[in-house]
């Protein structure tokens, strides 16, 4: 296996695109990584998708995006593991080119999902769970979100309000950020008298769903940042079939194997865009990387040690929760801003002169874990 | 209207019936076939009990298609007297009136609707024990 690096990298504003397509999205992240690194010319193009067959009707999103981005001919197929998507379409391509397959590849992480509103995406999002075990009682990914919130808060004698500086802190960071959904500040206030989604998770707690497109240029070509570890994990589909739920394996398996690739610990690890599409994930995401003991996660975000100037900065371009979630995309944004962040272009989300950052994006309840660690290269 | 699907898991869905793992006697819901304590081949039917008690539940106030009519609603992980944690709707709950650790006992129920015309579905939820001494 050789050096892979990070050629260039192009994020689209996320939110709400009535006037664009699913195909028009991906061209847009296409064009914006093609500034950044002109001539491109890869040999393969990964697509991260995660509901393009449930809300747009548009399945086969390899050969579509590689057509319409006048690509055709070019080995290209669409990666899923739901929320992981985008970052399960990156690790495709680090082994691509990694293995000497292909010498560039393209990452595209594209979602749509405000053609459809309300139940029908809520039913689409659900289908990341269990179908037969899960989503057929009626759960979504809030609910199961909330069913970990809960029994956390029992086990380790935690309340809501202990959870709220992850959301307040993602929204300050977003201001920094032209290609967030919500630049709004949020208050602790705000976050503790929001409406509920599933009890205890409210409106606030989780991340919005919504449009949105990001590439990434994978290449052998030494260049300023370096894919320093690529790992995936998997733990039960289920929640229920964990025998610890309060423990997220996947996301723990992946990281530990990615700090061993890479040869850091999390004390190396300068900014880590984690997966919070619920305060909960976060808590758990926090401790399963090595950065909180079990039951600890909340206190990083209670003592403010998440902050752009904190020990563990997180959510620095607003992460999922006020940058927005768009499905398979959300992976392919997580690693472009740690990408930015090495090299020194979060504006002012920068945190002070990172030489390692972390990507890790989660399938479901923490089922997939896909974890990137990016190194800046002097 | 995917009736051979929920037909598949009439036995589960109205039965509670899982697994015991012949190897180290592990009871298995739902059934998988490979037993998730020893990886051993498990496919001896075993019938739950159906009593176990509240792990964790939420209120759902923002509903998937096919249960919009029933938000908000209340599900549960429920922790089975033989072992095994199980995804289930709450009901003949008053407001309010669960707990982590309140004893259930399952019953069988319409999970869900597909339109008016649609199919019903039905399976098992749990509702709070009613007490042996009643
Ligand atoms: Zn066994």
């Amino acid at each position: 296996m050789r050096d892979v690096y990070i050629a260039g990298a192009g994020l689209t504003p996320a939110g709400e695109h009535w006037e664009r397509s699913l195909r028009e999205l991906a061209f847009y992240a296409i064009e914006a990584v093609a500034k950044d690194a002109p001539q491109p010319n890869p040999e393969a193009l990964f697509v991260g998708n995660m509901l393009g067959g449930a809300l747009s009707h548009q399945a086969h999103l390899g050969a579509l995006v590689a057509d319409f981005a006048g690509l055709r001919g070019i080995e290209a197929v669409s990666v899923e593991a739901a929320g992981a998507s985008g970052g399960a379409a990156l690790r495709q391509a680090y082994l691509a080119v990694a293995s000497g397959s292909v010498d560039t590849a393209l990452v595209v992480g594209v979602e749509k999902m405000t053609d459809k509103v309300g139940a029908g995406v809520i039913a689409a999002t659900a289908t990341a769970g269990d179908s037969d075990y899960e989503s057929a009682h009626g759960t979504t990914p809030a609910a199961l979100a909330a069913l970990l919130m809960r029994r956390y808060m029992h086990t380790h004698g935690v309340e809501l309000k202990h959870f709220a500086n992850f959301s307040v802190n993602a929204h300050l960071n977003a201001k920094a950020n032209p290609n967030a959904m919500f630049r709004n500040t949020l208050t602790v206030e705000a976050f503790l008298k929001a409406g509920m989604v599933a009890d205890p998770v409210n409106m606030f707690d989780t991340a919005p769903d919504c449009d949105g497109a990001a590439a990434l240029l994978v290449t052998a070509q030494p260049g300023p940042v370096r894919i320093a570890a690529s790992a995936v994990a998997t733990d039960t589909l289920a929640v229920h079939d964990r025998a610890d739920p309060l423990s997220f394996e996947a996301a723990r398996l992946s990281t530990a194997r990615a700090y061993q690739q890479a040869g850091v610990g999390p004390e190396q690890i300068q900014v880590f865009e984690l997966f919070d599409a619920f305060t909960i994930f976060s808590a758990l995401s926090l401790e399963a990387a090595g950065f909180a003991e079990r039951g600890c996660g909340w206190k990083l975000a209670a003592d403010n040690e998440i902050s752009i100037k904190g020990r563990v900065p997180v959510s620095t371009f607003g992460g999922l929760k006020a940058r927005g979630n768009p499905g398979g995309a959300t992976g392919v944004y997580q690693a472009a801003e740690v990408v930015l962040q090495l090299r020194g272009e979060a504006g002012a989300g920068q945190v002070a002169n990172p030489i390692y950052g972390m990507s890790q994006s989660l399938g479901g309840a923490g089922a997939t874990a896909v974890t990137h660690i990016f190194e800046r290269v002097s | 209207m995917e009736i051979s699907r929920h037909w598949r898991l009439q036995q589960q869905r109205y039965g509670l019936v899982g697994e015991i793992c012949p190897h180290c006697s592990g009871k298995i819901f739902p059934p998988r076939d490979v037993c998730p304590n020893c990886a051993g081949e498990a496919k001896t039917p075993y019938v739950f009990s159906g009593k176990g008690e509240v792990f964790s539940y939420t209120t759902v106030y923002d509903a998937p298609e096919g249960y919009e009519g029933n938000a908000p609603y209340t599900v549960a992980l429920v922790k089975l007297e033989e072992g095994p944690l199980v995804t289930a709707q709450l009901t003949d709950v008053e407001n309010g009136k669960v707990a982590i650790g309140t004893p259930v006992e399952m019953v069988t129920r319409k999970l869900r609707e597909d339109g008016e015309r649609g199919m019903l579905v039905y399976g098992y939820k749990f509702r709070p024990a009613v007490a042996e001494a009643n």
